[in-house]
């Protein structure tokens, strides 16, 4: 027993439960809606969760700092806008010079954030909703047709959202798709071994003994801000890439969503806890209960935000009520493990994630 | 916050009141105050009416519900919490209202079911909030989702313009004077909410939970039961405004009121309240409404895009807290080289 404690920690149960729960709603949307387990709902929920995916991964380094990104949205949809704007017009862009420009104008706007939230010292939640409201004003006032046609791109970007990597039968692995998977192992890699990486939960988790250490938080949260936006950028592109038909609506309310997926993936909104991994989680839950909603004929496809908000509350009262619950058992039994053989170091317990 | 002393603070009365009153300008309330004189100089120069009592009731009317939650969402924020889901209350509120009366109910009754749901939604908040003990932001944060979404349940994509006449009345024609209903409740509730937040024990209370709510439980505040009230009331006058809102606009859509929360909330900021708690008046608060409605209304007069406005609030927001602590540390670095100063000398 103590041994299972020891090599399995509260945080993997969570991933684990949530695995659970998005496995047996699949099975049970697979009983309500006829032709549910194919290659097509594979499809279709895969696209929709790349987007998400993305953007929460941000919103994630974000949350670790105990901090707050609501502005992604916006961003998302300033990036998808300009960057389509500037395609429409000139279709000698070469396409990584138009990735390019998405995750820069993201990152521009990200530094923004973070040089009011740690040189500013002015709440995040503050700053974001303020430029949540200028970066969608600055979308809405953007010169040009105030609308992006599909029609009007070029022929590589109305192919992005239909390319493939992988084809396994029926089954396709889409190019958004396959970025988004690296997006988040590459996040998840750099929060598990990068300095870093592992600097975000020492500030998270205490910010006053961090400082104290001698860790440059300032600077921390500066970069984690810029990497949310850098990343929303990315999303930008790439919701531009699937939609190709833009509004200045687009992608608005992304940032709950986002802030929903990363609660949910089990991220502490306390900061100095939480995983890439488990965003993903979270992003894929919502994306199975988006997808299926609109196409389960029992209840109205209007019923999804209000099942988002729920769900949100669930996540993080569930939090609440059963992982603090376990992380204090499993505390408990560190100590004694700690001190019957107080002579070892102990290696797992630096884990602290 | 640094730059928000009280006159009392200000040095002795001896000085004379010329000196007592530049002191006051001195403060976040004489900034304000300040600003509030520039525009209203700016715009009546532009407009030569624009100061005449129309002109300023109109004013009101126009942002009438925003400013009535304005009040409530000061005593949260005070207290060193946030309410996020009060537009979406708004919509709720005048989308049960709006549908029970489509479907038949009678028409007081739909009214008291939308402000009694009111009062559920904020006891629902407040009971995450005050006894389960999570943030919030993110309770409040999934309320704005789920009773947005619960109001598309309700009207979906359509628009309900089928409300009681007397409710539309209320809304649209003026009550005493020049004056419609919603304004009279406002100042009603402005001198309640004054009275209670800076004379009654109740307020005492709501300061000292928010500048540290641990000891203030220690000294016998019942912490838990200040924090329920505050939001349970707060989710009522969300409602009564989305009513209001319903009842002057004439029709209730599901994205009736959506994105409200950030004028309140910016308007309670730019008042001088921190968003950390514990510090703030109600005074600021009326003096920086003052302020937003009349920038709003003059930048609608130069052609300015509503969008625009909206930007420029943000802009508002970030700037009222980033100006105080940019001022705090400049005067934290005078103090400090003063006393090297000192020092040396000795």
């Amino acid at each position: 027993m103590t041994s299972l404690r020891r090599s399995i920690r509260p945080e993997q149960i969570r991933e684990l439960i949530l695995i659970l729960v998005i496995v047996a709603l699949l099975l049970f949307f697979g009983t309500q809606i006829s032709d549910y387990f194919g290659a097509r709902t594979f499809t279709r929920i895969s696209t929709s969760i790349a987007i998400l995916a993305v953007v929460a991964v941000g919103e994630t380094l974000v949350f670790l700092t105990r901090n707050y990104d609501l502005s992604v949205g916006s961003i998302v949809g300033f990036t998808a806008f300009f960057v389509g704007t500037q395609l429409q017009f000139y279709h000698g862009i070469p396409p990584l010079a138009a990735v390019l420009m998405a995750v820069g104008i993201g990152a521009m706007m990200g530094a923004f954030n973070g040089l009011l939230v740690a040189y500013g010292r002015v709440p995040a939640i503050i700053v974001t909703l303020g430029t949540m409201a200028i970066y969608r004003s600055a979308l809405v006032e953007y010169p040009g047709n105030k609308i992006v046609q599909i029609s009007a791109l070029p022929a590589w970007v109305q192919d992005f959202s239909s390319a493939n990597v992988l084809e396994v039968g029926t089954f396709e692995l889409r190019l958004i798709v396959a970025i988004a998977l690296a997006v988040v192992i590459i996040a998840q890699l750099m929060l598990m071994y990068l300095p870093y990486g592992r600097r975000l939960y020492a500030i998270g988790s205490n910010p006053e003994a961090a400082r104290v250490a001698g860790f440059p938080s300032q600077r921390i949260v500066f970069i984690a801000f810029i990497l949310s936006g850098a990343l929303a950028g990315l999303a930008g592109f790439m919701f531009l890439g699937r939609f190709g038909n833009l509004t200045v609506v687009a992608a608005m309310g992304t940032e709950l969503q986002a802030v929903a997926a990363v609660v949910v993936g089990g991220t502490s909104t306390l900061g100095g806890s939480g995983t890439a991994l488990g965003s993903l989680l979270g992003a894929t839950l919502i994306g199975v209960l988006d997808q299926s909603l609109r196409r389960w004929p029992l209840i109205s496809e209007f019923w999804r935000d209000a099942m988002l908000g729920i769900l949100i509350l669930l996540a993080v009262a569930g939090d609440r009520a059963i992982v603090d619950r376990l992380r204090t058992i499993w505390a408990r039994s560190e100590l004694q493990l700690g001190a019957a053989n107080s002579a070892l170091p102990q290696e797992d317990n630096i884990h602290g994630s | 916050m640094a730059l928000n002393p009280s006159p009392a603070d200000a040095p002795a009365a001896s000085r004379g009141i010329v000196k007592r009153l530049l002191a006051w300008f001195k403060t976040w309330e004489g900034l304000l105050l300040g600003i509030l004189i520039v525009v209203l100089i700016v715009n009546s120069s532009a407009v030569p009416a624009y100061l005449s009592p129309g002109n300023q009731v109109n004013l009101f009317i126009l942002y009438i519900e925003k400013i009535i939650i304005a009040l409530m969402m000061t005593f949260i924020i005070i207290n060193g919490e946030i309410d996020l889901s009060v537009a979406s209350l708004m919509g709720l509120a005048a989308g049960t209202m709006a549908r029970l009366f489509e479907a038949g109910v009678p028409s007081g009754v739909a009214v008291v079911a939308a402000l009694g749901l009111g009062l559920l939604c904020g006891a629902f908040n407040g009971f995450w909030v005050a006894y389960i003990g999570l943030p919030s932001l993110v309770v409040t944060l999934a309320g704005l989702i789920t009773y947005r979404g619960l109001t598309w349940v309700l009207i979906e994509d359509r628009s309900i313009s089928t409300l009681p006449a007397w409710l539309n009345d209320l809304g649209q024609k003026p009550l005493v004077g020049s004056l419609p209903l919603a304004l009279i409740l406002f100042f009603g509730l402005a001198v309640l909410a004054y009275i209670v937040l800076q004379f009654s024990g109740f307020g005492r209370y709501v300061y000292a939970i928010g500048i540290n709510s641990d000891v203030a439980r220690y000294s016998g505040v019942n912490v838990r039961r200040v924090k329920m009230t505050l939001f349970i009331a707060s989710g009522f006058v969300a409602s009564l405004a989305g009513l209001l809102y319903a009842a002057r606009l004439g029709a209730v859509r599901s994205s009736t009121a959506e994105g409200f929360e950030l004028d309140i909330i910016t308007m309670v900021l730019l008042g001088g309240v921190s968003i950390f708690g514990g510090s703030g008046t109600l005074r600021g608060v009326l003096l920086s409404i003052l302020i937003i409605l009349n920038l709003r209304n003059g930048m609608g007069l130069a052609y300015l895009s509503a969008n625009v406005q909206t930007g420029v609030i943000g802009l508002l927001l970030i700037l009222s807290v980033l100006i105080p602590n940019l001022a705090g540390s400049a005067r934290a670095a005078l103090a400090r080289r003063r006393e090297a100063r000192i020092a040396e000398a000795d």
